[in-house]
C-alpha cells in the first residue's frame, strides 16, 4: 500500500502540450505512472509522443471531461499557467477527478480560498507543489524520479527541493519510502500535513515518516500535535528548514495575532520535543535519528 | 503589494466604508490650497508603509493655511524613523483629513487563517494601539470569526462579533456595514489584510474608518490591473525591485547579513542552504530562489545579481533539480562567468537531479568539477569565504 497513489491510478496531464507539460508527462510515463492522455483546450483529438525518443502517443483531449470519458482517469495533475489554474482545479472537479496535483505556481491566493471552499471532495495536492510519488508505483509531479526507492518511510514536506535533497539522503542510507508528498508553499494549500498524517496512520505499509517543514505558519505545530494524538505506533522525525532566517522578513501584521508565538523555529523545536519527534539539525541526520527511533531499514525490490 | 493608507481609503469608500473627509496632497502647495478654500482643524498624516509614524512625528495638526504651510512643509520630505525602521522612510505626500472628536476607537480586521484555509475576521474594542501588543497582553479582549469563503460575510455575523468584543453601543448598528465593505475589499481586490485600526466611533454618533491598511496579493494584483498605477506610488523594497527588475519573483531574493551568497532552486532548498551554511560556520549573504524551471540566462543573471553585493566573498549554488533542469542551470553559471565585466569570486556548485548528467558535463567542459552533497558545498564555500 501508499497513500493517495498507487499502480492503479489512472492520470491526466492538464496543460500536456505546454513545455514544461510534455517534458514531465514523458518522465512520469519513463517512471511507470499510468498516464493516460492529456488535455489541451482546442487541441482535442491531437496526441503528443508518450516519450523523448518518439515510442507511442497520448491523446489531448478539449475538455477534462472528455478525458474522463474516454480513459477512466482518476487523478490530474495541472500544469496551466496561475490565471487560469483555479479553472482548471474547477473543470476537474466537474469532471468528477478525485485527486488533482496543482504545479502551478503563482495562482492568487484569493482563487485557492473559492476553490479549496468548493471542492471538498476533491483531494488537492498543493498548489505550487511538487507533486508526490509512490517509489516503485507512480509519480505524480516533477520529482526526479531517480532518487527514490520504495520502502516503508513515509515523507512529508512543505519544500519541493528540500524534499528531494532529504529523500536522496534517506534513499542512499538504505531507508525506502511508501510515499513522499510535497504539499507546496502556498497560504492555502488542499492537503496540510495533518490529512496526509492521518493517511500515513491508516497506510500499514508506512512505518515511520518523517516531517520537512519551514519555519512561519503553524503546519508544523498542528503536525507535531497531531503525531502526538494519532501516531503511536510510528516514529517520525522533523527537519525544519530557514532555522538561520532572520526574523520578521515575511511574517505580516494580523498573521501574527492568529499564530501567536507559532512560526518561529523555537516554537516549531518545542512543539516537536513535546510531541517527542527527534528534529534534524541537517539532512544528512536524518538517517541516524531514524535509526535511533528503532525504524529498520528498508529497499524493497519491485 | 501594500498600499498607503489613503490609497486603502479610497479603496474603502467604493466599498462604503465612511472614511473622514479630506485630500491627498502631493505638494505643500496642493495641502495649503485645500485648507484655505476648507477652513476648520484638519490632521495632515504622512504617507508612508511603516507602522509608528505618529510617534515618529509624521502626523501634525493645522488650524489655518499659514499652519498647513508651516507644518506642511516640514513634512515633505522629512525621513521619519523609529526602532522599527532605523533607515526611514521619507515623506512624500500628506493625507489632509477632518479632526473628528473621539469618543471610543476599536480594531477590525480581516485576514487569511493558512490553517483553516478560511478568511478570518479579528476584532477588539481595544482600537488605536498596536493590536499584537493588545492580543499579548488582553488576549480575552480579541476576538475571531472564520468566515466561509463559500457564503461569505453575513450581517448576523457582524452582530455576533460586535456583541462578543463588547464594542460599545454606539458600534452596534453602523458595524455590519463596515465589515460587509470591509470584505468586499478583502475580496475584490483580494488582499491579504484589510485593517482597520481605529475604527473610531465620533462624539457626533458617527462610526469612521480612521485608518486603513491593506495588503494585496501580489499574484492576484492582474485582476485589477488599474491599481498597478499605485505600485510606483510606495517605495519598492530594494530586493524586491533587484529580483522582479531579473525577473525572478518578488520574495525569490533578500540581502541578509554574511559574506557567502547563495542561489537555490526553490525556497525551501534556499532556506536549507543558508542554513547549511551556517552548520558550516559561515554566513549567507543571501537569500536566492531562482524558482522552478530556471533558464540559463536567469541563472547567469541572478549570479550577477548576488555578486554585486561587495560583501560577498564566496559563492555557493546549490541545486536539485526537479523542474529545474541541471543543464539549463550548468549553461547559465558557464555563460555567467564568460564575460570580463563579471564578479568572479570562488564558486562551489552542488549540481543533482534532473538532467544532473548532462549538466555535470557542461561544467566539466568548462573546467568545473561539482561537489556531492550540500553539507560538502556549504563547508567549502566557507573555507573560500574565510580565504
Amino acid at each position: 500500500m501508499s497513500i493517495y497513489l498507487d499502480k492503479n491510478s489512472k492520470v491526466i496531464v492538464q496543460g500536456i502540450t505546454g513545455r514544461e507539460g510534455l517534458f514531465h508527462t514523458q518522465r512520469m510515463v519513463a517512471y511507470g505512472t499510468t498516464i493516460v492522455g492529456g488535455v489541451t483546450p482546442g487541441k482535442g483529438g491531437t496526441t503528443v509522443p508518450k516519450s523523448a525518443d518518439g515510442h507511442g502517443t497520448l491523446p489531448v483531449f478539449n475538455t477534462v471531461a472528455d478525458a474522463v470519458d474516454a480513459t477512466g482517469a482518476t487523478h490530474t495533475i495541472i500544469f496551466v499557467p496561475p490565471p487560469f489554474a483555479a479553472d482548471a482545479l474547477y473543470e476537474a472537479y466537474d469532471a468528477g477527478i478525485g485527486m488533482a496535483v496543482c504545479i502551478t505556481e503563482g495562482i492568487p491566493t484569493h482563487d485557492m480560498l473559492k476553490v479549496v471552499a468548493t471542492t471538498k471532495s476533491m483531494r488537492i495536492i498543493g498548489p505550487n507543489c511538487p507533486g508526490l510519488v509512490s517509489p516503485g508505483k507512480a509519480l505524480v509531479g516533477i520529482m526526479p524520479g531517480h532518487v527514490f526507492a520504495p520502502g516503508h518511510v513515509g515523507m512529508i514536506s512543505r519544500s519541493g527541493t528540500l524534499t528531494y535533497e532529504i529523500v536522496d539522503v534517506l534513499t542512499k542510507a538504505g531507508f525506502g519510502q511508501s510515499t513522499c508528498v510535497g504539499i507546496g508553499g502556498d497560504p492555502i494549500i488542499g492537503t496540510t500535513f495533518v490529512d496526509c498524517l492521518r493517511a500515513f496512520a491508516n497506510d500499514p505499509e508506512t512505518k515511520a515518516v518523517v516531517v520537512c517543514g519551514e519555519i512561519g505558519g503553524s503546519d508544523e505545530e498542528d503536525a507535531a500535535t497531531f503525531i502526538k494524538e494519532h501516531l503511536p505506533d510510528k516514529p517520525c522525525v522533523a527537519f525544519i528548514g530557514g532555522r538561520s532566517a532572520p526574523k520578521g522578513k515575511r511574517l505580516g501584521h494580523a498573521g501574527a495575532i492568529i499564530s501567536g508565538n507559532f512560526g518561529t523555529p523555537e516554537s516549531k523545536l518545542a512543539a516537536f520535543a513535546a510531541a517527542g519527534v527527534p528534529v534534524a539539525d541537517r539532512p544528512s541526520e536524518i538517517p541516524g535519528l531514524l535509526t535511533s527511533r528503532k525504524v529498520e531499514k528498508s529497499l524493497i525490490t519491485v | 503589494m501594500k498600499l498607503m493608507e489613503y490609497q486603502g481609503k479610497e479603496l474603502f469608500r467604493r466599498a462604503g466604508i465612511p472614511t473622514p473627509k479630506g485630500v491627498h496632497a502631493k505638494s505643500v502647495a496642493e495641502a495649503v490650497e485645500f485648507v484655505e478654500k476648507n477652513p476648520g482643524s484638519w490632521v495632515l498624516k504622512s504617507q508612508v508603509m511603516m507602522g509608528g509614524r505618529g510617534k515618529a512625528g509624521g502626523i501634525k495638526f493645522a488650524d489655518d493655511a499659514t499652519q498647513t504651510q508651516t507644518l506642511a512643509s516640514e513634512l515633505f520630505g522629512k525621513v521619519l524613523k523609529n526602532e522599527q525602521n532605523p533607515d526611514g522612510e521619507e515623506v512624500r505626500s500628506l493625507l489632509i483629513e477632518e479632526k473628528v472628536a473621539i469618543e471610543s476607537e476599536a480594531y477590525a480586521s480581516i485576514t487569511i487563517d493558512r490553517a483553516t484555509k478560511k478568511p478570518v475576521v479579528i476584532v477588539s474594542a481595544q482600537g488605536g494601539m498596536d493590536v499584537e501588543e493588545v492580543a499579548e497582553k488582553h488576549p480575552d479582549a480579541i476576538v475571531k470569526y472564520w468566515i466561509d469563503p463559500a457564503i461569505g460575510a453575513q450581517a448576523f455575523q457582524a452582530r455576533e462579533l460586535a456583541f462578543s468584543a463588547n464594542l460599545p453601543v454606539g458600534y452596534h448598528k453602523a458595524f455590519p456595514k463596515v465589515l460587509a465593505g470591509l470584505y468586499d475589499v478583502f475580496m475584490t481586490y483580494g488582499a491579504n489584510l484589510v485593517e482597520i485600526n481605529p475604527l473610531v466611533l465620533t462624539k457626533t454618533g458617527e462610526v469612521i474608518a480612521s485608518d486603513a491598511k491593506v495588503e494585496l496579493d501580489d499574484n492576484g494584483v492582474y485582476k485589477n490591473p488599474e491599481l498597478n498605477a499605485w505600485r510606483n506610488d510606495g517605495p519598492a523594497d530594494e530586493d524586491q525591485a533587484a529580483a522582479v527588475a531579473i525577473g525572478l519573483g518578488m520574495s525569490n531574493y533578500a540581502k541578509l547579513d554574511g559574506d557567502i551568497g547563495t542561489i537555490a532552486n526553490g525556497a525551501g532548498l534556499g532556506m536549507g542552504t543558508m542554513d547549511a551554511i551556517r552548520n558550516a560556520g559561515g554566513s549567507a549573504a543571501n537569500f536566492l530562489d531562482i524558482g522552478g524551471g530556471a533558464q540559463a540566462e536567469l541563472v547567469k543573471k541572478s549570479y550577477n545579481l548576488v555578486t554585486s553585493d561587495p560583501k560577498v566573498k564566496a559563492m555557493f549554488i546549490n541545486i536539485f533539480g526537479g523542474i529545474t533542469r541541471g543543464d539549463q542551470v550548468a549553461l547559465g553559471i558557464v555563460e555567467a562567468l564568460k564575460g570580463d565585466d563579471v564578479r568572479k569570486v570562488p564558486l562551489v556548485v552542488r549540481l543533482t537531479g534532473t538532467n544532473e548528467k548532462e549538466g555535470r558535463e557542461i561544467l566539466a567542459a568548462a573546467g568545473m568539477n561539482p561537489v556531492e552533497t550540500m553539507d560538502e558545498g556549504a563547508k567549502r564555500a566557507v573555507e573560500f569565504a574565510k580565504g
